[in-house]
């Protein structure tokens, strides 16, 4: 099982919006809805590669600020009838704190 | 428990409704389907094609029987229901079968007219609605020669058609003197005669059935005139009558149709009606796309979303006969009060008519030709105030401008491997394909499947066109204000009166007010909003960065690769050695890829890393450079020639007269970009004459120009007034701009806001009315108060918005 990784505390990721994290094997998109939940995606888009965390958030899902591709934060699913998938990474809040599991 | 829904009618609005209401509460209701035929749901404007041989049964269902298994729906196939008992609330069927509901749909449609002759039921009179009589016709193509068919409408000519290609001799009978005349004028109804005729097809014009002749089958057909003319079969294609016999024996309340309100119910609440069986404001229909608007309006009711309201449609016409292009819409007989524009080029067969009342779009039909019907159909749903153009209203929609497909607008022309939409690659095939396999209807859907008209949009009237042409049909959508996007029924223009009216200044409120449906709103509305509250309120509302598209939220350019561009200011496109010695360091110590002049008069340093952003501006700012917005919907350059300055032929200062310009407007947020440029004299070196606000110098003083546009479709500016001093030419570049900001839709450039409302109706407001001027004027530099910082500076210095610019975390 992998360990929950601290990434900071929630505050630091805006309301729909969302924050970077640097890995060596890509970034990751840490994003945060208006109700405070947080979830994490590859930040690379399906369709051709770009960043979502620059992209709107809306609902559970981000939309993509190269073509508009709306992505699901629950599956990392592009929404129909656009097809494609990202990476998701299980996160939780604790405390006011995000983890995240690589 | 869930809630138990029953349509009757597996027709095409009933089925509509089913999957509308699916998309948005897939989940409310335990759905039965009755239909009395034995299929499940085919598209029947096709029926046409089908009859002439261009397309298979199979290539027209809409929904196979596994869709229905898929979606949880029992389908009660090839069973027509004889009874509502509303005491008990249930449906009960021919053979028996009953099922109970909480809410019932009735899609009946409707049923042909017979005409009451003598022979009206002999053997080989047939009529022309469903497969069934499709396979009718086709065997009597095989069996037999002579075709009569009664009715010249648009069914009539396309059942003539359809047995004339099998090899049939027919003759079609119409009781007027016009064929289609609900459709067409006497001009436009000639030439189609003349047309069909040439193909074969003969017309007994001004003959009124009088029987039907023959034993047990038809034989012949005899008219009042005491003419008789042989017939193996006989097509019954009169008219239609809406089916509305079970709902009368049910006790609900019927005129002509139906009658159900704007929620589409009928007098009893929990019984809805939505197709050709509806009478709706004393109108029925009988074409596909207002029934459309109704299911959908229906499916959003019985989902309780309860805000959408049908009010009725317009509706435009076209024959499905190949090789015969025709359109009409709305008033195009006119009278007294109204007034008509005529073209006619009887060589080339083409006839166009449009008919205007006050300057409006009332009717227009045409023959021949009717690549512009669609944006006369726009006109005419729009309301569009056409004084202004109204000299070359004939000549269409001059597409001459538009960038990649110039002049290309036959769609039915083009080949399969021709591209139609250059920024997404789209080619035609690709289009047809989606459309046929994936059941396409309205061009929203071909945008989400295909990309196509999705981003400049310049192909949209091309795709329509194929759209038409793959389905035969008329899919326009019925001409109500299109809403600001899937999240809110309200229109543009109702948003922004509301945002005014009860001064609401934040998103949030915007949404809570107006009901939006989604809880965040989506990519669409949520930067128009952010951007109304703002031009509203500007010392109120707050800005908010989470609503931007990125590139207004980091103040630079994204490019492909995730990095962003970042374009300084160069006032007039005057700059400096400090400035570019400022620009030279910055691109060596940041190892910058790529410097280039822009097409705006400045330069361009792409490929800097985000995280670099807030250094590079630091450097430039100290060289005394900020922000060139190249990014924002806003000012972006003002573009200007060197002008008196330094010109033999400069009449005036076009250099300082720009930089005055570009200082006392940048900043602002606009609905969409916003460029200006300032010539010296008439040859016009600055391209002034294609920008949102032009100048050009003369002797005596200064041209302001407006409404001009150089990209995705060139539009020439119109000339809004000659003025006399710098300070005028200020004066009416602001009040314009700030009129812009206040009445332009987000995402609308001045060339079609100025099209879509009329020069004649901005020069009322800025050169006409210098009250109204002076105000706006005002208007525009109290906003500038809280507009003109620069965001550069802000985020490089002052600590803003530093979240955006650094990664939360590093991990390896
Ligand atoms: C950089 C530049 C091209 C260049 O290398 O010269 C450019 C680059 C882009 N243009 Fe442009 N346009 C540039 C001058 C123009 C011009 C020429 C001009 O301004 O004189 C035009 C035609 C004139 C006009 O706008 O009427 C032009 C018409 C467009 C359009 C079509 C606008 C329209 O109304 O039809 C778009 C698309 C849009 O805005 O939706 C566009 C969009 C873009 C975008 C923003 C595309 C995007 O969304 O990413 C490009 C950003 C690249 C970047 O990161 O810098 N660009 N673009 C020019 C920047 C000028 C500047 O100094 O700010
Ligand atoms: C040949 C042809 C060409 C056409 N071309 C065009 C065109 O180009 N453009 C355009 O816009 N429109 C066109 N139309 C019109 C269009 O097809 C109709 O407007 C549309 O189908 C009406 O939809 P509806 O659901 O109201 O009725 P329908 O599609 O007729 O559906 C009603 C269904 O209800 C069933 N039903 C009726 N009573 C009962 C009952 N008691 N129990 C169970 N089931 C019942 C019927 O069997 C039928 O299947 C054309 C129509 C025809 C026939
Ligand atoms: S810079 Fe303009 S013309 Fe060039 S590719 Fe980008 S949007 Fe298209
Ligand atoms: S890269 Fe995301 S939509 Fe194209």
């Amino acid at each position: 099982m992998a360990e929950w990784i601290e990434v900071g505390p929630l505050d630091e990721i805006p309301r729909l919006g969302a924050r970077v994290i640097k890995g060596d094997e890509g970034n990751i998109a840490i994003f945060r809805t208006s109700s405070d939940e947080v979830f994490a995606l590859a930040d690379r888009c399906p369709h051709k590669g770009g960043p979502l965390s620059q992209g709107i958030v809306h609902g559970n899902s981000v939309t993509c600020p190269l073509h508009n591709w709306v992505i699901g934060f629950e599956d990392g699913e592009a929404r129909a009838p656009d097809e494609g998938c990202t990476a998701t990474y299980p996160v939780k809040v604790e405390n006011e704190v995000v983890f995240i599991q690589l | 428990m869930r809630e138990k829904l029953v349509l009757i009618g597996n027709g095409m609005a009933g089925v509509r409704t089913i999957e509308e209401l699916l998309k948005i509460a897939p989940e409310k209701y335990d759905i039965t389907i009755f239909g009395a035929e034995p299929y499940g749901n085919y598209n029947r404007i096709l029926l046409s094609p089908v009859l002439a041989g261009e397309k298979t049964i199979e290539e027209i269902m809409l929904n196979d029987e596994q869709w229905y298994r898929d979606n949880g729906i029992r389908l009660h196939k090839g069973k027509k229901v004889i009874k509502i008992d509303r005491r008990q609330r249930k449906v009960i069927a021919e053979d028996g079968t009953e099922e109970s509901y909480d809410r019932l749909l009735l899609a009946t449609g409707s049923n042909p007219f017979i005409i009451p002759v003598p022979g009206n039921d002999l053997e080989g009179v047939i009529t022309f609605r469903d497969i069934h009589d499709v396979d009718r016709m086709l065997e009597a193509t095989r069996k037999h020669k002579h075709a009569v068919v009664i009715g010249g409408g648009l069914l009539g000519l396309e059942a003539a058609n359809g047995l004339m290609q099998h090899g049939m001799h027919v003759t079609v009978v119409h009781i007027t003197d016009t064929l289609m005349e609900r459709q067409l004028d006497k001009e436009a109804g000639a030439l189609l005669q003349k047309s069909l005729e040439e193909r074969g097809m003969n017309f007994l014009m001004s003959h009124v059935t009088e029987a039907i002749l023959g034993e047990e089958r038809v034989k012949g057909v005899r008219f009042a005139n005491g003419l008789e003319i042989a017939a193996d079969i006989v097509v019954m294609a009169v008219g239609i009558r809406p089916n509305m016999e079970l709902a009368l024996n049910a006790g609900i309340y019927c005129e002509r149709g139906v009658v159900v309100n704007d929620t589409m119910q009928t007098y009893d609440p929990r019984i809805y009606a939505v197709g050709e069986c509806v009478q709706h404001r004393g109108v029925t229909y009988g074409l596909v796309a207002p029934l459309f608007e109704q299911a959908k309006v229906a499916a959003n009711h019985l989902a309780e979303y309860g805000i959408g309201r049908y009010e009725g449609s317009v509706t435009s016409t076209k024959l499905k006969v190949t090789g015969i292009d025709l359109f009409s819409a709305g008033d195009f007989i006119g009278d007294e009060t109204t007034e008509e524009i005529v073209m006619k080029d009887a060589a080339r067969g083409v006839y166009k008519k449009v008919v205007l009342k006050d300057n409006r779009v009332v009717g227009a039909v045409m023959y021949g030709d009717t690549v512009d019907g669609a944006w006369y159909f726009q006109l005419l749903r729009d309301k569009t105030d056409v004084s202004d153009i109204r000299d070359h209203l004939m000549l269409g929609q001059a597409h001459l401008g538009d960038a990649g497909h110039g002049g290309q607008n036959a769609a039915a022309a083009m080949s399969d491997d021709m591209e139609v939409c250059g920024c997404n690659g789209v080619c035609k095939g690709d289009i047809v394909k989606a459309i046929t396999e994936k059941k396409l209807f309205t061009l929203d859907d071909v945008r989400a499947h295909t990309k196509a008209s999705a981003s400049c949009g310049s192909c949209t009237g091309l795709v329509e066109q194929i759209l038409a042409s793959t389905l035969g049909g008329d899919y326009s959508a019925a001409p109500h204000a299109k809403p600001l996007c899937k999240c809110t029924d309200y229109t543009h223009d109702e948003v922004r009166a509301a945002i005014k009216e009860q001064k609401l200044t934040s998103i949030r409120a915007v949404q809570k007010f107006l009901e939006w449906k989604t809880p965040d709103g989506c990519h669409v509305c949520r930067p128009a909003l952010n951007y109304y509250v703002i031009a509203a309120w500007p010392a109120e509302a707050k800005d908010d960065p989470q609503s931007r598209f990125i590139n207004e939220r980091a103040h630079a350019n994204i490019q492909k690769d995730g990095t962003y561009s970042v374009v300084p200011r160069m006032w007039g496109g005057l700059t400096s050695p400090k400035e570019l010695r400022a620009i030279a360091d910055v691109v060596e110590k940041f190892n910058i890829p790529t410097v280039k002049v822009t097409g705006g008069q400045r330069i361009d340093l792409l490929g800097v890393r985000k995280e670099d952003l807030p250094a590079v501006w630091k450097d430039l700012n100290d060289a005394g450079m900020v922000s060139g917005h190249a990014y924002g919907k806003s000012l972006r350059t003002v573009k200007t020639c060197v002008g008196q300055e330094w010109c033999r032929f400069g009449t005036q200062f076009s250099m300082s007269m720009g930089v005055k310009l570009e200082q006392i407007t940048w900043g602002s947020w606009m609905p969409h970009k916003f460029k200006m440029a300032v010539s010296g004299c008439p040859r016009n070196c600055a391209e002034a004459t294609i920008k949102d606000f032009g100048v050009v110098a003369v002797e005596s003083g200064w041209e302001l120009h407006v409404g001009g546009n150089g990209g995705v479709k060139v539009r020439a500016t119109d000339l809004l007034c000659k003025v006399a001093t710098e300070e005028e030419v200020i004066d009416h570049c602001l009040a314009f701009i700030q009129l812009y900001r206040e009445e332009a839709h987000y995402l609308e450039r001045t060339a079609p806001w100025i099209e879509r409302v009329g020069l004649s109706y901005v020069k009322q407001q800025i050169v006409e009315n210098e009250e109204r001027r002076k105000q706006l004027r005002d208007a525009f530099l109290e906003s500038q108060k809280y507009m003109q910082k620069d965001p550069w500076k802000e985020r490089a210095s002052e600590g803003v918005e530093k979240h955006e610019f650094v990664p939360i975390k590093q991990v390896s």
